[in-house]
């Protein structure tokens, strides 16, 4: 991670669908997220989030601007040097956790860092234990994540996140579908890692009391952002608002 | 282990039955395959072991003698022709022994023996009998026709008066072992010869007639001293015989028939035996492909959300087409072995079950390991192959369409 740099930039991002008929989805999105940085990002429905999201996830291309991971410009990349980087840079957590249920909780931990090397290492073994115990699930680690609870599949989910120690972590939902504990749960997790590696997050979502958690709220209205408004600091310790 | 093997093997057998079900298809698929290449195999080869067990591979002669003109046309002069056949004689080839000499060497030759064939009487008593009497150097007649393996009494010798018969034409005479015969040959000499061996060829005609003595008493009995009237090859490779004919008849000037076309007829049937059975295989491999091919279609689309998540967290086209290509592959390759068990199962069953009144298998099955070879070979190439376009299908999913409709 360059630790000067910021977590991530968006500038001027504009994204038309179409071709006769041209959809302006974002109109000119500016973002910059220092690191360490716990920002929610909010609107109503159809305001472009998801589109924002999938484009800072490199699922997408903007029509024009740019956006940059800690530092790394990403208009250059072909499809590859995308992939590569949404492995290397970048966390994913979903709505609905998408795990894949024929795998255990280790071997989904395991899995995006193996797909993009080719094979396992003790390292990557390791570090994806020492992750799922952090999440609270040393005793389910060989559980098929068909056999787990939501709660403890999203949780899964977010170890899968972090376990590579992404400058930044996209999270679309997390707790969208989620009971209030176990809601509480991941978000206070976010948190941990956000507090203990420094991990900058940027987490979509309707809830309003999970926005109200976050250090910073962004709100996106008709592609185009709205406010911005600033919480807490991100290096404010206290945890007022911990679940 | 490599990533796109732990997936693809994961996901073979966390969808048990659908592995199961396409391994039973192609299994079955193969065992077809094997089974019958091995039936027709078998029924070939003893069909052209029965064929070339009792005559050469190629055979040596003179040329026909062509007719002559009486009159050639000169200008002016013009005449209605009227062509007659030459009478055949018997003849001797002319300098056989450097003949063929000159024709073990020739490459695919690896036997040559010479022989005097014609016909004749055989008397005993009251009974008579038409018999082809066939003048051969004993040693080199066995490279051709082993006599020795098809003697059903007495012994395979050749020496002075001694001959070896047929053993229908032995019972036609009421003769055995030790007794002796009066033959006339087709030049006016007879002689008294007797029996030595009686030998079966499975081949009526030949059992029926055949007269087997030594060279020089054939030569006697035709008043061809010193001469042959044919010599007899045998080649390395049956089907190459024709081939092999051709560059003898090129060499010699002499006229080459080959067992192929002598039995024209069963060459043909033969080969219109492989193309059935190539026509079969076709049509079952066409099934095995579109099996695998359906099985791995249905797959990508039921796992689009998951290859979608895997896309998004980084992992490359590539590897996803390895792991669809993979499981073709691996079904391909597992159920070939399966079927090429099950086949060789089948085929020896069907000849342990399926004899005639002697006992022996009525279809002798041929089972190699070429078979097994290329049977495996195809069905994981078709495997393969029809994995292809499936997993063009995973590696292309764009992962937010992937997730969001997945």
């Amino acid at each position: 991670m360059a630790d000067s740099s910021p977590a991530l930039v968006v500038e001027a991002v504009v994204k038309e669908y179409g071709t006769t008929v041209r959809t302006r989805a974002l109109d000119g999105v500016d973002l910059t997220l220092v690191p360490g940085e716990l920002t929610a990002l909010v609107g109503p429905s159809g305001s472009g989030k998801s589109t924002l999201l999938n484009i800072i996830g490199l699922l997408d291309r903007p029509t024009s601007g740019r956006v940059a991971i800690a530092g790394n410009d990403t208009s250059s990349l072909d499809e590859r040097g995308l992939t590569a980087m949404r492995a290397r840079m970048l966390g994913f957590i979903f709505q609905f956790h998408h795990l894949l249920p024929a795998f255990t909780a280790l071997e989904n931990v395991m899995l995006p860092a193996w797909g993009d090397r080719g094979m396992p290492s003790k390292q990557m073994r390791t570090a994806s234990e020492d992750i799922l115990r952090a999440v609270g699930l040393a005793d389910r680690m060989h559980y098929r994540t068909s056999n787990l609870s939501g709660g403890q599949q999203q949780r899964v989910a977010v170890a899968r996140a972090l376990v590579h120690r992404p400058p930044l972590v996209l999270a679309d939902e997390p707790t969208g579908n989620l009971d209030t504990a176990s809601s509480g749960e991941v978000f206070a997790l976010m948190r941990r890692f956000n507090r203990e590696l420094g991990t900058t997050f940027l987490v979509v979502t309707h809830d309003r009391s999970i926005a109200d958690r976050c250090d910073r709220v962004v709100e996106l209205v008709d592609g185009r952002v709205q406010s911005d408004r600033r919480i807490s600091a991100p290096t404010d310790d206290a945890q007022p608002n911990r679940g | 282990m490599p990533f796109e093997w732990f997936v693809a093997l994961r996901y073979m057998r966390d969808a048990k039955g659908q592995t199961a079900l396409i391994l039973a298809a192609v299994a079955i698929g193969v065992s077809v395959i094997v089974f019958l290449s091995a039936l027709i195999g078998g029924l070939q080869t003893s069909l052209i072991d029965k064929t070339l067990g009792s005559q050469p591979h190629i055979t040596l002669r003179m040329p026909r003698e062509e007719p002559r003109p009486l009159v050639e046309p000169t200008a002016g002069v013009a005449i209605a022709r009227q062509i007659e056949e030459s009478p055949q004689r018997l003849r001797s080839i002319d300098q056989w022994p450097t003949i063929m000499a000159a024709v073990d060497r020739v490459p695919g030759v690896i036997a040559a023996s010479p022989s005097i064939t014609g016909a004749g009487f055989a008397v005993r008593s009251d009974a008579k009998s038409p018999i082809v009497i066939r003048g051969v150097d004993p040693q080199r007649f066995l490279a051709i026709i082993d006599i020795r393996k098809r003697l059903i009494a007495g012994r395979y010798e050749l020496d002075g008066d001694d001959v070896v018969i047929g053993s229908k034409l032995a019972s036609d005479l009421g003769a055995t072992i030790g007794d002796k015969l009066r033959i006339l040959s087709t030049e006016n000499v007879d002689d008294v010869v007797t029996i030595r061996g009686i030998f079966t060829l499975g081949n009526l005609g030949i059992d029926g007639t055949w007269m087997l003595a030594s060279l020089r008493h054939g030569q006697a009995l035709y008043a061809l001293p010193g001469g042959v009237t044919t010599i007899e090859l045998k080649v390395a490779d049956v089907f190459e015989a024709e081939h092999v004919a051709i560059d003898v008849r090129g060499r010699t000037g002499l006229q080459a028939d080959s067992w192929m076309t002598v039995n024209a007829e069963l060459l043909a049937g033969l080969s219109a035996q492989s193309s059935s059975k190539t026509m079969i295989q076709f049509f079952v491999i066409l099934a095995v492909a579109l099996g695998i091919a359906s099985v791995l279609i249905v797959s990508v689309v039921q796992k689009s959300r998951e290859i979608g998540i895997l896309r998004a967290v980084g992992t490359p086209p590539r590897r996803i087409l390895l792991v669809f290509l993979i499981q073709g592959g691996l079904l391909g390759i597992v159920g070939s072995f399966v079927g090429s068990a099950l086949g060789a199962l089948f085929s020896k069953l069907f000849e342990t079950l399926v004899r005639d009144p002697s006992g022996a298998p009525k279809f002798p099955v041929q089972l190699d390991l070429s078979l097994f070879a290329f049977a495996t070979a195809i069905a994981t190439g078709v495997g393969l192959l029809s994995a292809v376009i499936p997993a063009r299908n995973a590696a292309r999913l764009d992962p937010v369409t992937a997730i969001r409709n997945g």
